[in-house]
């Protein structure tokens, strides 16, 4: 079989083992250039360790990853900066690579956090912090967004224009977006696949697949399910021969 | 002009206190405090190797430190114990282990308090060349591996995700701790080594907002701590060690009044 010239990660049936207990195993998953593949799954279903299997940060794993880049922003799920690190924002954002002045503005107003340039990383607000952590993680234009739920403690609205934002940086950079999340309604807009985890790949396919499928249900309770295809439907859409579903608009 | 034995040690510690502000910094950062302790106490060994094989003592002291660091990884690897203990059970045993040694070398005449604490006088001309040659060469390793090292201080996942390398850089710069107490030890003596890394950072960190400029005022602490502390060494006759320790301690103080002064402004 060829390479797929768009695929960025290849998970082939990945696994990871923490005190003889396996947090994931069985896990197989790609991200392309310009879609979003979405891990979603109760807690401890091994969304964070798929993640981190993905970017190479677990290394002793059970199955194969094949990535394809080294422009890689990472938006982890916790982050605690200690006193101790006198750290600025602008310091953060150019931790991992060297940015101009000028990205490191542009990266700053798209999340909406340029006034808190030289304010001290300690002293911002859960949500602000999450929005500086958006930011420097899409200012070095990577190839592969890795966000482990990147909206947490924003404020609803921020919520939407944030997930709005993702979208957009996925069309706009052609990047593609690992992005794990909990909240059914708005990651599914965007969304071009969703696999669903519990220890294992629990189902996986387009957000209204996933939504139809009886482990799913099980999983989230029926009216997880409705609010999926209630989603869906508030869209006009159409499918594909392949399966995918594009949006009309 | 490197015949006065007191400018021999202020150039010494001049050098010594350029490397030690942006490694201590990092020591302060990643909590290496008692990492570094135990570096210094296995110093003992290497200088008590030093006098037994007739080699030269920096050297002796970074080969031995080093060694004692690998173990040290290794130790944690393979066993349970929690990460204090062991570096309890390494800087304590190498501590002893060299003193020991140093009761079979009675051929030898050993000034046990100018090792523990440090001693001006015994700075020679060839020690100068080590510690500004040894100390340019860390600072220039260091500032090679900065960005990894830094990047995976403030989060670990992170420099290892987007590709930086960071177990790499921390093989490294435990090379240039070893490397660092083995240029110093003359000047402020293998008990306070620890000391002059942390007290200035510790310093630095109560006047600044961000780590530039964190370095920069830890390598002026040192600097200060250094002068003050030589030059009251030679007036009231003390050890260089305590001195130059006691001079960091008071500007240390003196940098919390200023923690005091802009809380009060903030109110």
């Amino acid at each position: 079989m060829s390479l797929d010239k768009n695929t960025l990660v290849k998970l082939k049936n990945v696994g990871f083992r923490q005190n003889d207990k396996w947090l994931v195993r069985g896990v197989s998953l790609e991200v392309k250039k310009g879609k979003i593949v979405t891990l979603i799954g109760p807690n401890g279903s091994g969304k964070s360790t798929t993640a981190k299997i993905a970017l190479g940060i677990y290394k002793k794993i059970e199955g194969e990853v094949e990535k394809y880049t080294i422009k890689v922003g990472y938006v982890p799920q916790k982050v605690s900066i200690d006193w101790t690190l006198p750290l600025r924002v602008s310091d953060f954002m150019v931790l991992t690579e060297n940015l101009k002045d000028e990205a490191i503005n542009e990266a700053l107003s798209l999340t909406g956090v340029i006034h808190l340039k030289n304010k001290n990383l300690g002293n911002l607000s859960g949500g602000e912090f999450q929005r500086v952590l958006l930011a420097r993680a899409i200012s070095k234009k990577p190839e592969l967004l890795v966000l482990d739920e990147p909206v947490q403690g924003v404020d609803f609205t921020g919520e939407i224009a944030l997930y709005e934002l993702i979208k957009k940086i996925s069309d706009d950079l052609k990047c593609g977006i690992l992005l794990i999340s909990h909240d059914l309604h708005t990651v599914m807009s965007a969304t071009d696949h969703v696999v669903c985890l519990n220890g294992h790949v629990c189902c996986s396919g387009s957000p209204l697949d996933v939504a139809k499928n009886n482990e799913y249900k099980a999983l989230f309770g029926e009216q997880a399910s409705q609010i999926l295809s209630v989603y869906e439907h508030k869209h006009d859409h159409v499918h594909s021969n392949d399966g995918d579903i594009k949006q009309n608009n | 002009m490197f015949d006065d034995f007191f400018i021999r040690a202020l150039f010494a510690g001049i050098g010594v206190a350029i490397v030690t502000g942006p490694l201590g910094c990092f020591v302060v950062w990643r909590r290496l405090s008692y990492f570094g302790d135990t570096l210094a106490h296995s110093a003992l060994l290497g200088v008590t190797m030093a006098y037994s094989l007739e080699f030269n003592i920096a050297l002796s002291v970074f080969i031995i430190s080093s060694v004692i660091a690998l173990i040290l990884i290794q130790l944690q690897r393979k066993t349970n114990l929690p990460g204090d203990a062991l570096l309890g059970l390494l800087a304590h045993s190498s501590l002893a282990v060299g003193l020991v040694v140093i009761g079979f070398l009675t051929f030898i005449r050993f000034d046990i308090m100018g090792l523990l604490f440090g001693d001006i006088l015994a700075v020679t001309v060839n020690d100068l060349y080590f510690i500004w040659g040894g100390g340019a060469l860390i600072l220039f390793v260091l500032k090679l591996i900065w960005k990894p090292l830094f990047a995976s201080t403030v989060n670990y996942e992170l420099a290892e995700a987007e590709g930086l390398n960071p177990d790499r850089a921390k093989a490294i710069f435990t090379i240039l701790m070893a490397a660092i107490i083995a240029i110093s030890i003359k000047m402020v003596g293998l008990l306070l080594i620890t000391g002059m890394l942390i007290i200035p950072a510790a310093m630095a960190r109560n006047i600044s907002d961000n780590p530039q400029k964190m370095v920069l005022f830890s390598i002026i602490g040192g600097l200060l701590s250094v002068i003050i502390g030589l030059f009251s060494s030679l007036e009231f006759n003390t050890a260089s060690g305590p001195s130059i320790i006691t001079a960091s301690l008071v500007l240390f103080i003196l940098s919390l009044l200023k923690i005091k002064q802009s809380i009060q402004l903030k109110n």
